[in-house]
């Protein structure tokens, strides 16, 4: 899905690529390989007529205890290129999905270990699951098996290759 | 004495007040499972599922002090009410005495919280049908979890059965609360600003017959059951854990990290 840039201020869009450009080298604490805008959680950034700007950012899950942490890199990576009034709005609307991470961004989830989430998101959760079939971010197998739905982080669960015997993580699609 | 079932004062702050305790002390109770889990795939996920509910009553709870216009934060809700202020349910409440109550009583109440916050996602109240929209993707995953347990343990061994079946008898009491429903919680359904419980009541015996079918477990009929949250009556097990929950607030209050 696309992000939409809205600016407030049509004079000055290019201060708004700019931000982009700057956000796309902070990294998610939890996950660095992605930043947050391979994360898909930056949903817009305007510039105010008084010269603020104000980036939308959406949590992954609820409760994501990086959650604050990502808003204050936000801000200070913002602020450190000489923006003055740097506001981070939460906006639970529409709520995050992994639909949102980038092809990038699951390029690079996959060279670093880390399966990207496979297939689509239910409409309407299911009663009884069908695991999802994950192949194995080193050797590419199929062969693998969910070990645990709930791994070291909300957003990911553990699994075990069956060919290269290595054990590894599942970004579960929300 | 006013009838707590027919009119409280600021019933939209009640009611939104109501969802954000039920899963605080959810979410306490699953986190002092922490480092305590049967197995490390268990403890991780009731970490996760404890954070997840602790996430929907930090934004539940903040839109409840909003409601009610005094100032009062989250935190302040959560750290600064005594038991008869708390609005959660009897159910949440049970302490873990083995893995069958751990894995019984998620699955009693997230069955009952999806049906209910999947009809106040489309509130129109918005604020509160965002948080809900939000949590219900959350709330999917600890139904799914807690209902493939539920199929283990009671087609396991017969010891897993017999727990998993104690745990039932035991907790069962405390589901009728659960669809309780109040004359100004009608009122605000009307308002659009409220979900009746006893809407959902019909689906979550659907859901719990299904998945007791194929367990192989039995629910309890017509037993007796227990209610108590609306006047401010709770089991014993809230006013021990708020002891250990606020300790610190009460003790230094305002402190911060």
């Amino acid at each position: 899905m696309q992000v939409k840039l809205s600016v407030v201020n049509n004079g000055r869009p290019k201060a708004v690529q700019e931000i982009w450009t700057i956000l796309e080298k902070v990294e998610d604490p939890e996950v660095p390989a992605l930043s947050v805008v391979d994360l898909g959680v930056i949903r817009d950034i305007q510039i105010l007529e008084n010269n603020e700007i104000k980036i939308d950012v959406t949590p992954t899950y609820t409760g994501c205890p990086a959650t604050l942490l990502i808003n204050s890199l936000i801000k200070m990576a913002v602020e450190k290129v000489g923006f003055k009034v740097v506001t981070v709005n939460t906006v639970l609307s529409p709520p995050w999905t992994t639909e949102w991470i980038s092809e990038e961004g699951r390029v690079k989830l996959k060279e670093y270990g880390i399966a990207p989430p496979v297939g689509k998101p239910e409409t309407r959760g299911a009663l009884f699951g069908v695991a999802a079939e994950v192949s194995c971010p080193r050797c590419n197998s199929f062969k693998t098996k969910r070990v645990s739905e709930f791994g070291s982080t909300a957003c990911k669960a553990l699994y075990k290759c069956g060919a290269c015997e290595e054990p590894f993580e599942y970004f579960k699609c929300l | 004495m006013t009838d707590v079932y027919e009119t409280v004062e600021n019933p939209h702050f009640q009611y939104v007040l109501g969802l954000g305790d039920d899963s605080l002390i959810l979410g306490q109770r699953l986190s002092e499972c922490l480092s305590k889990g049967p197995a490390l795939e268990m403890d991780i996920a009731v970490s996760n599922l404890s954070l997840d509910l602790i996430g929907q009553a930090d934004l539940l709870l903040g839109y409840a002090g909003k409601i009610e216009g005094k100032g009062r934060s989250a935190d302040e809700l959560v750290n600064f009410r005594d038991a008869h202020d708390y609005r959660c349910h009897w159910l949440v409440e049970q302490p873990d005495r083995d893995w069958g109550y751990t894995i019984c009583r998620q699955f009693l109440f997230s069955s009952y919280q999806y049906l209910l916050f999947e009809r106040l996602a489309k509130l129109e109240d918005k604020e509160l049908a965002e948080i809900a929209a939000k949590a219900l993707k959350e709330i999917a995953y600890h139904r799914r979890f807690s209902a493939e347990w539920i199929v283990r343990l009671g087609q396991g061994t017969e010891e897993s059965n017999l727990r998993v079946q104690n745990a039932i008898n035991e907790l069962w009491r405390y589901t009728g609360e659960l669809f309780e429903t109040t004359k100004w919680e009608e009122a605000l359904a009307k308002e659009g600003k409220a979900i009746l419980a006893s809407d959902v009541e019909a689906e979550w015996v659907e859901t719990i017959d299904e998945v007791f079918a194929k367990a192989g477990l039995s629910k309890l009929d017509d037993f007796y059951m227990v209610y108590g949250r609306h006047k401010g009556h709770h089991s014993e097990y809230l006013g021990h854990m708020l002891c250990e929950m606020q300790y610190l607030q009460r003790a230094y209050p305002g402190a911060e990290w």
